[in-house]
Parts: structure tokens; sequence; C-alpha cells
């Protein structure tokens, strides 16, 4: 056995929801993250002491409004890697900024008989916008398929690069298997048979992998704060300058102006130009406490807990009949355990666990072309994060032996 | 019993092992398939009607226990039915696994084999995938032989 202890990274006792439920197996960070206080601690902050409109209002209590959603701006944008703030952009999350890009730069630069790649591991986040972009402009969408274990391709993406190519959109690391797609590799092929946009979906990067934007090499990175211990309703997508100045306002109002005349405007500069009416500063001050927590606990370290859980997990799980773990071995792959176990639905799965108190995802994992080349229509998903420790684990292994003995084919 | 036990007792468990009635049907009146979206659930009932007696319901699809062994459990229980009997039946299971059926008719003789479904309404997030053949036969009885795409969303 893995030389491991009980401990999680992250005390269970700062986590409010785990504390109320000792019991709880919660495997499904994936999906969302649990919350530390210290993040309910500083949105209900910023309401008893900040709360007004940034941006807007000339008196002391919107100034510190403003001041605080700023800061939470350069916290974030500093943990991720990108020293130049301004170009980190709010968002609702991954989701929201995937169609940012793909409105705001994606309608004006991609044409009849361009090409967009995207890869079969794509959440429908990091799929639908490009699909229905190539659609309504003509284009033609490339998908990049994978190897045995779920990786990208690299070849195959390789042979889908042309100058014809005007999007690169590709996930950091796969939710639905944990794949975690070598982006130095991906950046070198793009940009040595391509002046395409590079887009990185980071929904599951930027909560379990050290990032650096600026050393990174793409020209977008978006993220999903509810999965890096934020709150719901706030993430982003950070851009080189150089990008943001080829993108055109996709969303018209209140903040994003400088100027409206009657019959034309013109725009505020960046970040504001793409953030549209009143931010939710709140929640973006309860992630910039959340990026706090993280970098208190060091990615590197969140990183090598989670592959420490994943190994222990594996060798809990070596050997158990008709288990199938999709995705590559530990050292490329997040802490994301995918698999179908032969005869047992992953739906009964998640039931079953459920009332052994253990939380796993099944499903199509929002990733229903990937299910396709997988031969199935749904896998059961178990994923760590911080506050995750061998007893989750133990507790999984539990009931899935559960599981299959429910399930035992009663001898004739 | 647990619940659980009795989520998965063995007649549910052997219906989702050997589902029967499973499989194309010759000469079908009308069909339908239904998608549970959220979890990818797949099933397509067809149906062949003499004047209004279903004399014969199939089913082929993908899917967890609690779907398979409903829609197998379903056509063995709505053969032979008239439409009117076959609607009775069928708001009788909904109201079973919504947990709106009084207890005194929960009973082998109101739902006939269906009883085994009763603990559903304990797992409201199963209730979709007992209801999906129900909702997809109504559909193949409404709409003769169009195929029709039911979600239970
Ligand atoms: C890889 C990936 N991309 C995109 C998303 C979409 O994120 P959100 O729903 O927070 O917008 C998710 C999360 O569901 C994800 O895991």
């Amino acid at each position: 056995m893995t030389d491991m202890t009980h401990t999680a990274l992250a005390p269970r006792g700062d986590f409010p929801l785990l504390a109320a439920n000792p019991l709880l197996h919660y495997l499904d960070s994936a999906a969302t993250s649990q919350k530390p206080q210290t993040v309910l601690d500083a949105i209900t902050h910023f309401y008893g002491t900040a709360n007004a409109n940034p941006h807007r209002g000339a008196y002391a209590l919107a100034a510190a409004a403003t001041d605080a959603y700023h800061e939470a701006r350069e916290t974030i944008a500093q943990f991720l890697g990108a020293r130049d703030s301004d170009t980190l952009v709010f968002t609702r999350g991954t989701t929201e900024a995937m169609n940012l890009v793909a409105n705001a730069w994606g309608r004006t630069h991609v044409q009849a008989g361009d090409e967009i790649v995207i890869t079969a591991l794509e959440h429908h986040a990091n799929f639908v916008p490009w699909q229905q972009l190539a659609k309504s402009a003509g284009a033609q969408l490339r998908i990049a398929e994978l190897t045995d274990d779920q990786q990208v391709d690299l070849d195959h993406l390789a042979s889908l690069l042309s100058a014809r190519t005007k999007v690169v959109a590709i996930t950091h690391v796969s939710n639905a298997v944990g794949s975690i797609t070598p982006v130095a590799e991906v950046v070198r092929l793009v940009r040595a048979h391509t002046s395409a946009l590079l887009v990185l979906d980071g929904a599951q990067g930027a909560p379990h992998l050290p990032v650096d934007f600026d050393a990174l090499g793409v020209d977008f990175y978006a993220f999903s704060g509810h999965k890096l211990l934020g709150p719901m309703g706030i993430g982003g997508v950070i851009g080189t300058r150089a990008r943001w100045e080829e993108c055109q306002p996709w969303q018209f109002g209140g903040d994003m102006i400088e100027w409206v005349h009657d019959m034309d405007s013109t725009w505020n500069v960046l970040p504001h130009r793409f953030e549209a009416g009143t931010p939710n500063a709140a929640d973006a001050v309860g992630l910039a406490a959340a990026v706090r927590y993280l970098r208190a606990l060091d990615m590197t370290a969140v990183r090598a807990h989670e592959v420490a859980l994943l190994e222990y997990a594996q060798e809990r799980l070596a050997g158990m009949d008709g288990l199938i773990v999709y995705g590559p071995p530990a050292d490329a792959r997040s802490g994301v355990l995918s698999f179908t176990l032969e005869d047992v639905h992953p739906h009964d799965l998640a039931t079953i666990l459920d009332q052994h108190n253990v939380c796993i995802r099944a499903g199509h994992h929002c990733a229903q072309p990937l299910m396709r080349r997988l031969g199935t229509s749904a896998t059961a998903r178990a994923s760590f994060y911080v506050y995750s420790d061998t007893r989750d684990v133990d507790a999984l292994v539990h009931a899935l032996v559960e599981a299959q003995r429910i399930f035992a084919p009663v001898d004739a | 019993m647990s619940d659980l036990q009795e989520l998965y007792q063995s007649v549910i468990l052997d219906h989702n092992r050997k589902p029967r009635n499973f499989g194309p049907l010759d000469d079908a009146s009308g069909s339908a398939e239904g998608k549970n979206p959220l979890c990818g659930d797949q099933v397509e009932v067809a149906v062949r009607l003499d004047g209004d007696t279903l004399s014969a319901v199939k089913f082929t699809g993908s899917g967890c226990a609690i779907s398979k062994a409903s829609a197998s459990l379903m056509t063995a229980a709505v053969t032979g039915k008239s439409r009117a009997e076959v609607d009775v039946l069928f708001e009788r299971f909904h109201a079973l696994v919504t947990g709106r059926l009084a207890d005194a008719e929960i009973t082998k003789e109101s739902l006939g084999q269906l009883v085994v479904f009763s603990s559903v309404s304990r797992f409201p997030i199963r209730v979709k995938c007992a209801s999906l053949a129900w909702h997809t036969l109504r559909a193949a009885l409404e709409n003769g032989d169009a195929s029709i795409a039911v979600s239970t969303e």
C-alpha cells in the first residue's frame, strides 16, 4: 500500500458543509467543490461593509466596492500567473467565457472556408459554442481524436492544423476522464502550423494544477470559480492584450461603454469593455478568498495530494472484477476516477453509493461526443480535491463491493 | 429490508438481467423513442393494436436497471389490455412512483407485479428512470406510427 495517512490536505473543519456532515464522502468535486468558511466570510464581509455598485457613485462606499472588486481581480489574476490583471475578464464561469471568446473574437475572425479545431475530450461548454460558430460562419469543425487511454492524439491534432485553422480550442484537463493536455506540446504544434487563436478550457485545470498564464503561451484561458473552492456564478477568462484588442464587445450596456451618442457608442477599456452591467463583485471577492486559501495550500501540493489519492484508489481497486477505469495513468491524469462496473449501470451505482453517503457523478459528464467514442452512454466518476482523504476512497471501494454484491447473478 | 434491498429486489434485478419482450416488433402499429438526457437512458417502445386491444408491446434501448426493469415489467403488464385499461394502469403506476398512491392501494391486487416499484418514490432522483418507458408507451399509442422523441425532463 502507498505510504499515506488518512489526512486530507485541507482540514474538513474548514468546510462548513463537510464539518456538518462528518459521514459524507463528497467525491464530486469535478462538478463543483465545497467552499471553505473563509470564502463564505469574504462574501458576507463584502455585503456587510462594502456593498455599493462598483464603478458608479461618487461616494466613499462606492469607492470601497470598486476597490474590493479591483483587488479581487488582481489576486485572482496573480494566482493564475497573469501579471497584467486587466487582461482578466470576469464571467459567470467557463461556459460564459467560451461564449464570450466565440462571439467577441470568433464572429469577426472566422469565415466561410476556415476551420475550427477542438478535441473529442471537450465538455459541451467548449464544444457547442465552436460547433455553432462554425455552422453560422460556414466554417468547418474538425475534431482531434484520442489515444486508447483518452489522451488527445497529438499526431492527429497536428494533421488537422493548417493555414485554414482559425481557432484551436482544447481542454486543459478533461472533466470526464481526467486526461491532462500536454499544453507546451500543443502550443508548439499550433504555433508551428497556424496563426490560430489558441483557447484553453481551464475549468478543471485551474483548480487542480499550478497555472502560469504568462508562461503557457496560449491566447485565452477560461475557468470557473465554483470548481476551485469559490462561489457559483463567478469565473473568467484571461487573454493576451493583443488578442483582446482583436475582440469586439459582445454584450452591451452599462459599464462597458465610454460614451453613448444617439446613433453610436464608443467602448470602455479592458477589462470593462467585456463586462457589461453591474458586476458580480461579491462573488469575485469570495473567489479571491478561495485562491488565497489555495495559494496557502500550494498548488504543487494540491496536485501531489490528488496523485497520491489516485494511486491509493488504483491500488484498492486493482483486481476488482469487471471494473474498467478510463483515462491515462495517474501522472497524466487529474484527480478523476471515471469508470464502469460490468453489469451495474452507473446510475444504479450512484444510487447505491449515495445510500452509503458516497457522492459520485453518473452520466455523460456533459461530454456526449466523448461517451460515444468510449462506446458507452455513461460512466461513474469519483473526483478528489483538497479535503478528500483515503477514508473517502475506502468508503467508495466498500460501496462498490456492495453494489457488485447486490447485482451479482443468483446462481440458478 | 433496507431501502436499497427494496429498490433492487430480485424481480427488478431479474428483469434487468433478462428483460422480457426485448427486441424489435414486427407489424408494429406505432412506436416512440424516449430519452432521459440527464443520464442518457434511451428506450424505444413499439406497439401493435388489434382494434382497441394492445396485442403486442416490445422495447429496445439501454439504461439503468430501474429503467430496463420498468420497461420489461410494463410490457408484461399492458399486453392484452385495452387503451383505457392502459391509461388507468399508467396513472396508477405514476402515482405509485411519485408517492401519491394511498398505502391501501399499494397491493399486488391493484398493481400486479408493478408493486415492486413501490420504493422508487423514496428515491426521487430515480422516478424518471421508472417512468420513462411508460411515457414512451403513451406516445407510441397516441402517435400511430410516428416515431417521436419523449423527454421526461
Ligand atoms: C472541462 C469543463 N469545461 C467547462 C465546464 C463548464 O463550467 P461552468 O458550468 O462552470 O460554466 C466544466 C464544468 O462543468 C468543465 O468541467
